[in-house]
Formats: structure tokens, sequence, C-alpha cells
């Protein structure tokens, strides 16, 4: 449900985005989830749709393209990369992570040599990759 | 194609309806940031005002120990609601961490504050105290990025050397268009020497240590009796 507030976030950004590049319309808006978050898809795009209603006008007929963002770790002790898919984590682990994705590092080890000093390479959560519109 | 983070862009959304954003800092570790800043909250919110704590000191959360607030945890609605402690919504990194170690880089650092600044939900407030980590780093040049509304209280001790940083930290604070709403100094033991812009003393007070964990004890503290006296001035209360 708190993807209701990183949905209004997106919104913001897009308008924000069309005003300062003057488009009058926006009619596409991609929308990049990472794997690490693991924020719910249906219920991001539905708060997308009913937030879009009450916002700038430009942005009314735009459409949300929600794409899949993998997650990708690579380990700043040993080199390591990998991936979410090898990581063990506890339910209540998974929804810290959810809500701050950072929380990766308190609770997530490289399967390597088990430092928790490794960098999000990809995939960590809500990011804008296009925004389409006319002026 | 682009890669913008959109969170940023709720954020003043997210404080709209905060009337004052006090940011209790100082830049050594120890000096009692976070009993000031805690304890500000719960004098606030006793006195019937609509009052938040964020703590911001990522590695070193220590506001939910202090506040004792075992088994609460925020409530997921349109973002994250901060759950009320003593009259205070509270906010930490240490609901999310299980009291494990969070070994963050800087642009992590950022990241997870951005992230909360983003989700939670304050609603109506009157004052939202945060709680800042040591020294000037990405927390706070985040907070007086994203936070441009924010009024600094600096806490510092009677040392020399807290003295010398403490003065370094206003000229910065001063450069970069911050309002300090005064300095406190705290576990006071040496005579004169004021620090600059000096808002009052807290006196050591041997018996907070034991009243940690119990706002009721903690407001009953001389820490609390001094500190009272001191917001109040600072923040033209009667
Ligand atoms: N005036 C005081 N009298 C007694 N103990 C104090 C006083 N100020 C702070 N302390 C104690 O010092 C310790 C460090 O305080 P804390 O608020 O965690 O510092 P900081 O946030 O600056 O690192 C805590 O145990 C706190 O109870
Ligand atoms: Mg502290
Ligand atoms: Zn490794």
């Amino acid at each position: 449900m708190h993807e209701w507030a990183l949905a209004e976030s997106v919104i913001r950004k897009a308008a924000e985005y069309a005003a300062r590049e003057k488009l009058s319309s926006v009619s596409e808006v991609g929308v990049s989830l990472g794997e690490l978050q693991a924020i719910d898809r249906k219920i991001f795009s539905f708060a997308l749709q009913e937030l879009v209603k009450s916002s700038f006008k430009g942005l009314s007929c735009c459409k949300f393209r929600i794409l899949k963002d993998p997650a990708a770790f690579k380990c700043k002790a040993c080199s390591k990369e990998f991936t979410l898919k090898v990581l063990k984590r506890t339910d209540e682990e998974a929804e810290n992570i959810h809500f701050i994705p950072e929380m990766a590092h308190a609770f997530l080890k490289c399967p390597k040599c088990k430092s928790p000093d490794f960098e999000i390479m990809a995939g960590r959560g809500v990011s804008i990759k296009h925004i389409r519109g006319g002026r | 194609m682009i890669s913008l983070d959109p969170r940023p862009a709720v954020i003043g959304t997210r404080l709209s309806k905060i009337k004052r954003i006090i940011a209790v800092t100082g830049w050594k570790g120890g000096i009692g940031k976070s009993v000031t800043a805690s304890t500000l909250a719960l004098l606030l919110a006793k006195r019937g005002l609509k009052t938040g704590l964020l703590d911001l000191d990522l590695a070193g959360a220590s506001d939910h120990i202090v506040l004792g607030t075992n088994g609460l945890f925020p409530k997921e609605m349109m973002g994250l609601e901060p759950p009320m402690v003593y009259g205070v919504k509270f906010m930490s990194v240490a609901f999310f961490s299980s009291n494990k170690a969070v070994p963050l880089r800087g642009a992590n650092v950022s990241d997870a504050i951005i992230e909360m600044l983003a989700i939670t939900q304050w609603g109506e407030l009157d004052f939202l105290v945060i709680d800042m980590p040591p020294g000037i780093n990405d927390a706070a040049l985040d907070v007086i990025r994203l936070i441009p509304q924010t009024e600094v209280l600096a806490v510092t001790t009677s040392s020399v050397l807290a003295h010398s940083v403490l003065e370094r930290s206003l000229d910065l604070y001063n450069d970069l268009k911050v309002p300090v709403l005064g300095v406190i100094e705290n576990m006071s033991g040496r005579e004169g020497g004021r620090p600059k812009n000096c808002a009052g003393r807290l006196r050591y007070d041997a018996g907070l240590e034991a009243a940690l964990g119990d706002p009721d004890k903690i407001l009953m503290t001389k820490f609390a009796q001094d500190l009272r006296k001191i917001a109040v001035a600072i923040l033209k209360m009667r």
C-alpha cells in the first residue's frame, strides 16, 4: 500500500519535467520497478491511474509503461557479482527492504565472502526511464 | 534513455503541513544530540503541540531507545504513518533494521533518507524535530538541500575541542544560509567561555541515564527542566 506514496512521486516528477521541458501534454511515462524493492506492480499501476486524474491536465491522457528492473549486486570487498536469486532473506527482512531498500545492507551478504559492503548496481527501486509528450 | 529519481519531487508535499522543522545538530558524537532531540519533542508534545521526531542518524539511531518504542511499527497506508509515542509521531530507520547494524556508504545514506522523506506521511504538525548524525555529511547536506525550511539547533559540550568544531559549523551554516536558532551547551562543566550564539546550558544530570526508555521519567529529570527553559526562550513560547 505504500506504493501510493511512490506513485505520487512519479506523477509529481512527470509534471515537473513536463513544465520544465514546456510539454503541453505527456503521452507516456516509463517507470522501472527494481526487483530489490519488490513494489506490487498492480497496486502501483492502479495508484498511478487514480492519482493522475487529480494531477496537472497535460498528464490526463498519459499511459504508464511499467518496466522490470532485475537486481544486480557487486561486492566491494571481493568484486563478486551476484543476483537477488542467490540471497536468502526472511519475510520480515524482505518487508523491511521493501520499505527501505538500503536495509539490504543490514540483511544480505556477498555469497562469496559474506561482506555486507556490496554495491546495488541495478534494480534498487522506482525510477523514471522515459517521458514522451508534445509541446 | 533517461533515469530520473521521482522521490525528491514529493518530499515538499510530505512536509507541506509542518509549521517548523528543527534539526538538532552537533559535529561530535556522544554530546547529547539524541537525548536533546527526543526530550525536546516530548516537551513540545506535552504542551499540546503536534510534534514529530525523525531520527536520521542511520548508523547510530538512538531515539527509539530514549523513547522506549518496543513493539511499535509504522502503519502502512498511502505511505507510512509514524506511530505515536507519548504524543510524538516518531519515525526511525530502527523500525526496519531489526536491531542490526546498517553499514551504508554515503550514496546509500542519501538514498535511504530520500526514501524515508518520500514515504512518511506526517500530516499536520506544529514541529518536526530531526535528530541528525554527527558532522556535516551526506545526511546533513541532504536535509539542507531537500528541506530548505530547516532551522538548526546546535548542541556542543563545554570542551574547547567541541567549541572549535562548533564555530566552524556555525560559519558553514551561515554560508549555506541555514538559520541557527541557537547553541545549547550540554553537560556544562567549565566555568566561563560560553560558546558562540549560546541559547542556554544543560547540566550534567546523573539521573538521566536511568530515565532513558521512559518518557514520564525523562520529563521529570533536571535535564528536561533545563531544556524546557531553553526551548521556551528560543521558540518564543510562554
Ligand atoms: N546532560 C546530560 N546529563 C547526563 N547524561 C547525558 C547528558 N547529555 C547526554 N547524556 C548521555 O550521554 C550519552 C550520549 O548522548 P546522545 O544523546 O546519544 O549523544 P549524541 O546523539 O550526540 O551522540 C547518553 O547516554 C546520554 O544519556
Ligand atoms: Mg545521536
Ligand atoms: Zn564479497
